[in-house]
């Protein structure tokens, strides 16, 4: 079936599958690898990207369902000469080691400030609850969220 | 980035830590090249069996499938492995755990590699499967390499005095048996890579491997290839932890790109082939008789040590090796007669994981101490600071420790902490229906692969034609930092500010050999060959500037940030003066480092070829505070302090992550992590049943650096990669039984245990 989204801004038409996933459009065809997948049943929360202004999990997201959606992925968000805030944080408050799950922490993230500006650490504790991190035990990313916040 | 060189000392963002929240840095999950195959593989599904017949005809005339390859097609020796060369790239006649590799497909696409790999036709003749240690050892028990004679890979022994007559003579004696699990590394990105056999026949790879350089060689032998035509290049890792050391895809793409020659081929296990064919932690027991006198001092240690390897060696020899070297803890004791079994079963294959061997005697040795502290009425604490290792001291091993040894100071930190010294008030305060406890432990982790095996590194360093510094890293990242505290080693030793400095990951034609990005190794030993390589560099940048300037007294001479400056006439050459004028060959500085081992060869432990004894080991003391819900037997951190002798530190944001990092999994290791299997087959395939720390279980933990000065090291300091990891477990199981009065043995810690010891504690 043939597909009309949004991606970072830019208007794209697809022919895509019935059985085809949202990440794997995002990272192969359309390149933008910077949406990483960690799990493929959505449980690690390292594919997220904001459709319409939420994060949603693209390995559990139909290709079919980007129809007509506002897709932002980590790239659309900032980079590295022109980062958004929640990527500089991420960065300076040491928040990233191995990196792999940081794109789709990043996207959950601004999911969390975009509805609630200055969330508590708790509050950030639960948005950010979808999201795994191996390396870093999440207390900088938290500080990073919490800065950003600020 | 602040103005300045990148130097050492301060707190400084990694220079890849922006590239890596934009999503702009490039995994070798990120690469598909043109023209890309999908390489997967058929598995055995059964934990040990005789292979009948694998039928790949359907497979192979499924429409865009390209090769089935099967053992008949691996060149070479078909072995795989670090030290022992016993895991099939292919299985041909016997399978030994349920995730063997039986067929290797290649195809056009994901979705048609997934339909072929159905229609291959595997018949195995099942064999009993053996899936303890104790079955395994059994007599007559299913031999999993039959051409070995036995399931036991090895028996060692490390002793020290006589333990059986020191235990006669002791006031105290104490016995107890522990448990721990299989872990999963649970990396975020699973296995992955991808190669391509060129028309000269160099065999091009792009992989997620802590071992580059030896991955040339394993794969090597694996297919009948000369290592010097195969060039491996180890982007960014999206996490290792120890299960990215030795082959996983390395083998299996090597195979499918030397059929399909010119062509790029990727590999990507899924999260469930992750958990049934990669590596884990040794499950494993531990008996332990400790013996004491009346005042405390601890006289004799007698331990009894199982790990299970699962089906194939990997380095489980040595990770044994180290829980033995460690198995008594880092402290004094006057002999210690330990003995360790590490046992082939059918379980899937144990291998490297942070804590190497040493996080499973950690939970052991901790519980004797509070033990020991209990029976005499003893201070936790001051029983493990009355018998801490101090420098100068002998280990269990009966090895002089001559580096920086700071335990004693990371308890004083612990006991002089508002945590500590609130502990009862804080306990008193407990809300209804829960009880709070306090923990100690104190751990160590031997740094480098030890003796036998030389630990090396060689650095090189260039100046570009434009005057900046590139590094070129022999030593993998996979999350620890290590690229970035090369380019701050540079930044110092050069004076230059992170702008000119730039550290390429490593590929095996533009870097030098440099070990594995393991054993808490990657800093110290690339590190101390890096600043030898710039100190050249800096020497020959002076005198070739003196050249241009004509100055012919190279003294007075600095480097600045860009420039060389002559100090008493002021007069500067910008380093892109001096990147113009030098041929290439000219701007390049190569320098090498071995570790040192010890000079001390203990009479005992020569069963192991390789890694024993160590010479430096960071130490840490670890304090946690609990909270357990009575109705549930649900645990809860609620504080946890690190205190860490690391030697120097030379960036605390990078230092502080490592023990953050280390202390997450350990405490994952504690209380929810348990890699289950059931007769061989593996019964948490996927996140939802393997469980890991997410943000709602973890404290925001508190880590201190204690800095001791270690002589040898890069700017005073040692690897704490690992350390950090082997704390949590027996600190809340110390918790624990301060709250609830009985010892738990058996790790994870789960809500059953703690019901059961409370009401074993109601029933007393």
């Amino acid at each position: 079936m043939i597909i009309h989204f949004s991606v970072n801004g830019r208007d794209v038409e697809r022919d895509v599958r019935g059985d085809e996933r949202a990440v794997d459009i995002i990272r192969e065809d359309l390149g933008l690898t910077g949406t990483k997948e960690g799990c493929g049943t959505g449980e690690c929360g390292a594919c997220a990207v904001l459709m319409n202004g939420r994060a949603r999990l693209s390995c559990l997201t139909l290709a079919a369902q980007l129809d007509g959606a506002v897709l932002t992925t980590i790239e659309g968000l900032g980079t590295p000469d022109r980062p958004h805030p929640l990527q500089r944080a991420f960065a300076e408050h040491g928040a990233v080691q191995c990196g792999f799950c940081t794109p789709g922490m990043v996207v959950a993230a601004a999911d969390l400030l975009a509805r609630n500006p200055a969330p508590s650490r708790d509050d950030i504790r639960e948005g950010l609850s979808g999201n795994l991190c191996r390396c870093t035990g999440y207390s900088r990313i938290l500080d990073a969220v919490e800065k950003a916040g600020r | 980035m602040p103005h300045g060189p990148y130097d050492i000392g301060p707190a400084r963002p990694r220079l890849d830590a922006l590239s890596k929240a934009c999503g702009a840095e490039r995994f070798s999950t990120d690469h598909y090249p043109p023209g890309m195959l999908w390489a997967g593989v058929r598995r055995a599904g059964v934990p040990h069996g005789l292979i009948r017949e694998i039928d790949t005809a359907r497979a192979a005339s499924l429409p865009g499938v390209r090769r089935v390859l099967t053992r008949a097609d691996v060149p070479g020796a078909n072995r795989q492995g670090i030290v022992h060369k016993d895991m099939p790239v292919l299985c041909g006649s016997r399978v030994r755990h349920a995730g063997d590799p039986v067929a290797l497909v290649v195809a056009d696409s994901r979705d048609v590699l997934r339909r072929a790999l159905e229609l291959v036709r595997v018949s195995i003749d099942p064999l009993p499967a053996v899936c303890d240690v104790d079955t395994a050892l059994a007599e007559n028990a299913p031999l999993l390499h039959p051409e070995h004679g036995s399931n036991l890979l090895l028996a060692a022994e490390i002793l020290k005095g006589d333990a059986e007559a020191s235990l006669k003579k002791c006031d105290v004696i104490l016995e107890e048996t522990f448990f721990t699990p299989s872990q999963a590394h649970a990396f975020l990105e699973t296995e992955n890579g991808l190669a391509r056999m060129d028309e000269d026949g160099v065999l091009h790879m792009t992989v997620s491997t802590q071992a580059p350089f030896r991955d040339r060689f394993e794969i090597g032998h694996a297919l009948g290839l000369a290592p010097w035509k195969i060039r491996i290049e180890s982007p960014f890792l999206g996490g290792g932890f120890g299960g990215k050391d030795g082959s996983t895809v390395q083998c299996l793409l090597g195979l499918a790109a030397m059929r399909l020659p010119g062509r790029w081929i990727k590999m990507w296990w899924d999260r469930e082939e992750s958990f049934l064919a990669g590596y884990k932690r040794h499950a494993a027991r531990m008996e332990y008789t400790l013996g004491a006198m009346a005042d405390g001092t601890l006289e004799a240690l007698r331990c009894r040590l199982w790990y299970d390897s699962g089906a194939y060696a990997h380095l489980g020899g040595e990770i044994m090796e180290l829980g033995m070297e460690h198995a008594a803890g880092p402290y004094r004791i006057g002999s210690m007669d330990c003995r360790g079994w590490c046992v082939y079963t059918n379980n899937p294959v144990a291998g490297a994981f942070r804590g190497f061997g040493v996080a499973q005697v950690s939970f052991a040795f901790e519980g004797m101490m509070d033990r020991l502290a209990d029976r005499l009425g003893r201070d936790r604490l001051d029983l493990r600071r009355q018998n801490a290792l101090r420098r100068g001291d002998r280990n269990c091993s009966g090895v002089t420790l001559t580096s920086s040894t700071g335990l004693d100071e990371c308890l004083r930190r612990l006991r002089e902490d508002e945590l500590w010294t609130s502990r009862q008030a804080w306990k008193k305060a407990a809300p209804r229906f829960t009880r709070r406890g306090v923990g100690v432990a104190a751990v160590f982790n031997g740094m480098g692969y030890g003796r036998g095996l030389a630990d090396n590194a060689i650095a090189k360093i260039e100046l570009t034609p434009e005057g900046h510094f590139t590094i070129y890293s022999g030593v993998s990242d996979m999350g620890q930092g290590n690229a970035s505290t090369y380019a701050q080693i540079a930044g110092e030793t050069l004076c230059q500010d992170a702008g000119r400095l730039r550290v390429v990951q490593p590929d095996t034609e533009l870097a030098h050999p440099s070990g594995s990005a393991s054993a808490g190794r990657t800093t110290y030993t690339f590190g101390k060959a890096l600043i030898q390589a710039c100190e050249l560099m800096a020497s020959k940048l002076i005198r070739r500037a003196a050249l241009a300037l004509m100055i012919d007294e190279p003294g007075g001479f600095a480097l600045v940030p860009g420039a060389v400056r002559h100090l008493p006439t002021g007069r500067e050459l910008p380093l892109s003066a001096l990147g113009a004028m030098l041929t290439r060959d000219d701007r390049i500085c190569v320098a090498e480092y071995l570790m040192p081992v010890s000079r001390e060869v203990p009479d005992t432990g020569k069963d192991f070829a390789l890694g024993f004894p160590h010479l430096i080991f960071p130490y840490a003391a670890h304090l946690v505070r609990i909270e357990i819900d009575e109705l549930t037997g649900a645990v809860r951190v609620c504080d946890y302090l690190a205190a860490t002798d690391g030697g120097r530190v030379l960036n605390p944001q990078n230092f502080h992550q490592q023990i953050e990092g280390g202390v997450a999994q350990g405490l994952g290791f504690a209380l929810m992590e348990d890699f289950a299997t059931s007769n061989g087959q593996v019964a948490t395939r996927d996140l939802s049943t393997y469980l890991i720390p997410t943000c709602m279980d973890l404290p925001d933990t508190r880590s201190l650096a204690v800095e001791t000065l270690e002589h040898s090291g890069p700017f005073g300091m040692k690897g704490v990669g690992e350390v950090g990891l082997n704390g949590p477990l027996p600190a809340v199981a110390s918790a624990l039984s301060d709250a609830l009065g009985g010892y738990a043995v058996r790790a994870p810690i789960t809500p059953e245990t703690v019901l059961h010891l409370l009401s074993a504690g109601a029933r007393a």
